[in-house]
């Protein structure tokens, strides 16, 4: 059917030709990591890179917005706005002139797990750069007229968030899957409860939960190890040696193949499903990771990719995504198709997902899938920001530092059979929660 | 097999065979080698050893703007079907055989230009060429392929514009600034155009526009040009050359009347606020002004302590965003645009008198010198980063090439910048801050009007 005007001899060229290159695989060993231990004992993963007289500095604090107080939902990320905004001696308007005078990137994030942070800077000023740093975790200021600007950008953020369609797909989803969980709430707070939060909670926030204990660190960068060492000590020695007590209840998401349409009056239905994913941990999470790429996680040549919008031009974007959080795992698919044939899409996606539980997959497609997977990793590197990502990601996940050799293998070793029993326990279409967002023909919400 | 036309520069240095790798000066900016290949394509080499790993474009020099008045988003169109087969290859096989060896890939068409990426590991960049050069001339497509894609490309502008109030509002206003250049198109296309494009017409734009000579290869990573030059030779070298297209786009007329559109849209929680300024830039209008806008816009709109964020949000808290945007290096006129959000309470009428509060005070005083110098500083650190990432460099030089700019346009910037005056700035403001060369743009509401009174 997708051959065109391409006779048997050119195709068996072609494939032969092909083979002999596939054989060779990329060194990965290209970005070495190593662990530096600051004099006063603080661990970062380490990649030195000469290239350019820049430095890249990525951290994370375990634990993120699920551990907002209830009522207090949106805390850590109203906390990640102001962290540069004023520290020290330094009002807002100071901090943020040195920071831009000096052309140095600070910036803070939440997410449901972690609080998180990156600093860049030029070598030349780097003095400044972790001087600013130190200030903004263990001295921020949190002063009224940057508190009142940011928070108030925050909550025109939640009123744009409540505009568009993929984003109220995804509160909807997790407020459905997460129902009494702090998963289930946004990470970026309601308007009433950004409304409600005080310097004093901010202030709570840094004291309780920005600690030595829950630190992880990855730098990338024109440094050497040893100055490494004492920049640290000088940047985040002055935390709190423990962070307050804390624990998110593990979770399993509910999901019972639930339907909930949003009406939206959009030419487009925005569509999510979900059910119980793998954790990251879980023994089988790598054969999880290739299935996914085969099934919609590759992006011009997965299944669903080829079925909805190839074959059938139903669709720009469809994918599949695995999402392993602490506490809980989802997989995860999207899709966006016009209104009338929200229907036709979304039984698509049923079929091939079940199509997936039960068919298992040709050895060709794993070999596809592994080479991909394997070829593509040292694509990840290609910047410095990426690479102290990477680093940070690595030890979030509890991998070990010589990861980046053995990643590689993990994929290799991944076979059909292992496929065929992730897929059948992973896949039961009959589970999923589905939300769409928009007028969809043919689809109606369960109760 | 090659046809020999000599039209331009490339095309008589080719003639001859000078066919020679020049390097240009240290003190730019990625520092590549170039070179011509004998058909008019040019090659650009950006050296970047980090990884064994190369980015790999090709750039073509026709985009949205070169279409004709009813095939609105042929460009794009065709960069769909780009990834269907060849004589050579079947529908799909491009983009599984750069999967299976581990690349990734894309493509993006824009007014200008139009451009064909993938990533991979350096061993494997031939055979990226091998495929690349054959889709430059041999694509294949039929019905079965495009109605499919058609529909894709109609999901595809549903979800980027159709979904999004603010989307819609952007067509209506570059429809209104300008009033006969064919910028006043969406790339993607209008709906319209983009259920009638027949496979005819869109085999013919490909034949008009896809050939060597209007076309740029930019490959960056673990290479050097003279490592490259056998490979560009071997599979983009033996392309036949093409006549040079005439390039017939419908001139600006000078423009008399400020313009406003205003969307009212149920959808809408926040309203917001633009204008769009027609500029020149360095291939329109009078382009001794592109640089001393572009240090301007840092001045005014980019970040926060920069003028507008400052005095709008910060001090008089009437904005909740702000900022400024220039693009001066487009083949057609540039545009400055201005935007803000009002914080609740504020009406769009208030903001907007702030806003030109704020340009009145810019028309009468210039920028300080202070303000200057830290800009020129922040600037200049950028060139420091953007030698970091793989395909910056490649997507920069790839894009200014591609618009009709120079490689010594890129690799000059810092001095350009560095040599901005008070006193340009002042001129360049003077002649970019014409509402009778504007339109404003808003965004409100359905229930919630408050445009005219306060």
């Amino acid at each position: 059917m997708k051959t065109i005007q391409l006779s048997w001899v050119q195709t068996l060229f072609f494939a032969a030709s092909l083979l002999l290159i596939l054989s060779i695989i990329l060194p990965a060993q290209a970005v070495i990591a190593q662990q530096v231990t600051s004099p006063g004992g603080i661990k970062a993963w380490f990649v030195a890179d000469h290239t350019n007289p820049i430095l890249t500095v990525k951290f994370t604090f375990r634990g993120g917005a699920a551990l907002d107080p209830a009522g207090k939902e949106g805390l850590s990320n109203l906390v990640s706005g102001l962290l540069d905004e004023g520290a020290g001696d330094l009002k807002s308007t100071a901090f943020q002139q040195t920071l831009e005078d000096l052309a140095i990137g600070l910036s803070f994030s939440s997410g449901r797990d972690e609080f998180g942070g990156r600093m860049k800077t030029l070598v030349r000023n780097q003095d400044t750069a972790f001087k600013l740093l130190r200030l903004s975790l263990s001295n921020p200021r949190f002063d009224a007229e940057p508190l009142e600007r940011i928070r108030s950008q925050i909550l025109v953020g939640l009123k744009q968030k409540s505009e568009d369609p993929h984003s109220i797909a995804s509160q909807t989803l997790f407020k459905t899957l997460y129902p009494t969980h702090a998963y289930g709430r946004p990470t970026d707070g309601t308007i009433g409860s950004v409304e409600g939060l005080k310097a004093s909670d901010l202030r709570t926030f840094v004291h309780q939960r920005l600690a030595k204990d829950n630190l992880i660190i990855g730098v990338v960068g024109d440094i050497s190890a040893e100055e490494l060492g004492k920049r640290l000590d000088a940047t985040f020695g002055l935390l709190p040696a423990k962070a307050a007590p804390w624990k998110v209840k593990k979770i399993d998401p509910i999901s019972k193949g639930q339907t909930i349409i949003i009406d939206r009056d959009i030419p487009q239905s925005s569509i999510l499903v979900a059910e119980k994913g793998l954790m990251r941990e879980d023994p089988d999470f790598y054969a999880a990771y290739v299935l996914n790429h085969m099934f919609g996680g590759g992006s011009f040549t997965s299944r669903l990719y080829e079925e909805i919008r190839e074959k059938r031009g139903l669709v720009y974007s469809v994918s599949t995504g695995l999402y392993p959080f602490d506490n809980s795992a989802l997989i995860l698919g999207s899709a966006g198709t016009a209104n009338k044939r929200a229907h036709e899409t979304l039984s698509v996606i049923k079929a091939e997902w079940d199509k997936m539980a039960t068919g298992g997959v040709s050895q060709k497609e794993l070999d596809d899938a592994k080479t991909y997977l394997t070829g593509s990793f040292p694509l990840r590197f290609s910047s410095s920001g990426r690479i102290a990502s990477m680093l940070v990601g690595m030890q979030s996940a509890e991998l070990p530092i010589d990861y980046l050799q053995t990643r590689n293998s993990l994929i290799e070793a991944v076979t059909k059979d292992d496929i065929k029993r992730v897929a059948k326990k992973l896949l039961k279409s009959e589970n999923l929660v589905t939300i769409v967002v928009g007028r969809p023909d043919g689809i109606k919400s369960t109760n | 097999m090659c046809i020999f036309i000599a039209k331009s520069v490339s095309r008589l240095l080719a003639l001859v065979g000078l066919v020679s790798i020049t390097s240009t000066a240290q003190a730019g900016v990625f520092n590549p080698e170039t070179f011509m290949l004998k058909n008019g394509m040019q090659v650009v080499v950006i050296p970047n050893h980090r990884l064994p790993v190369v980015t790999h474009m090709v750039w073509y020099r026709v985009g949205s703007a070169d279409e004709a008045a009813n095939e609105s988003g042929i460009a794009h169109f065709l960069e769909h079907l780009m990834f269907k087969g060849t004589k050579k290859r079947s529908n799909g096989e491009f983009s599984e055989i750069v999967a299976r060896n581990g690349g990734q890939e894309n493509a993006f068409t824009s007014t200008d230009y139009t451009a064909y990426h993938q990533t991979i590991a350096v061993d494997r960049l031939e055979l990226l060429m091998e495929m690349e050069a054959d889709r430059m001339t041999n694509l294949v497509i039929t019905p079965k392929e495009v109605e499919p894609e058609r529909q894709v490309v109609l999901e595809e502008r549903r979800s980027r514009v159709e979904n999004n109030p603010g989307s819609i509002l952007g067509e209506h206003l570059n429809a209104a600034l300008f009033l006969s250049h064919p910028y006043r198109n969406p790339v993607i296309g209008w709906k319209h155009d983009i259920e009638g494009l027949n496979i005819d017409r869109i085999l013919a734009f490909y034949k008009r526009w896809y050939a060597p000579n209007n076309a740029i290869l930019v490959v960056a990573g673990d290479i050097t040009a003279a490592k490259l030059k056998p490979l560009a030779e071997k599979y983009y070298g033996k392309i036949p050359s093409q006549p040079e297209t005439v390039r017939r786009r419908a001139k600006e007329p000078p423009q008399h009347a400020e313009r406003r559109v205003t969307l009212r849209d149920k959808r809408v929680r926040q309203p917001s606020w633009r204008r769009t300024y027609l500029a020149p830039g360095l291939q329109w209008g009078d382009k001794t002004h592109t640089y001393p806008l572009e240090v301007l816009s840092n001045i005014i709109g980019s970040g926060a302590s920069s003028r507008f964020y400052r005095s709008l949000i910060v001090t008089q808290k009437l904005a909740v965003s702000a900022g400024v945007h220039y693009s001066g290096d487009n083949r057609g006129p540039g545009r400055f645009i201005v935007y803000a959000s009002p914080m609740p309470g504020t009406s769009i009428d208030k903001l907007q008198a702030a806003v030109e509060e704020q340009i009145a005070l810019l028309i009468k005083s210039g920028v300080t010198s202070d303000e200057l110098a830290r800009a020129k500083n922040r600037m200049e650190s950028k060139a420091v980063y953007a030698r970091d990432s793989l395909s910056g460099g490649a997507r920069v030089i790839g894009s200014a090439l591609a618009a009709g700019l120079s490689i010594s346009d890129v690799e000059s910037w810092p001095e350009r910048i560095s040599a901005v005056t008070q006193v340009q700035i002042q001129d360049a403001i003077k002649v970019v801050f014409n509402s009778n060369r504007s339109v404003t743009g808003v965004l409100l509401p359905e229930d919630k009007y408050s445009g005219v009174s306060k």
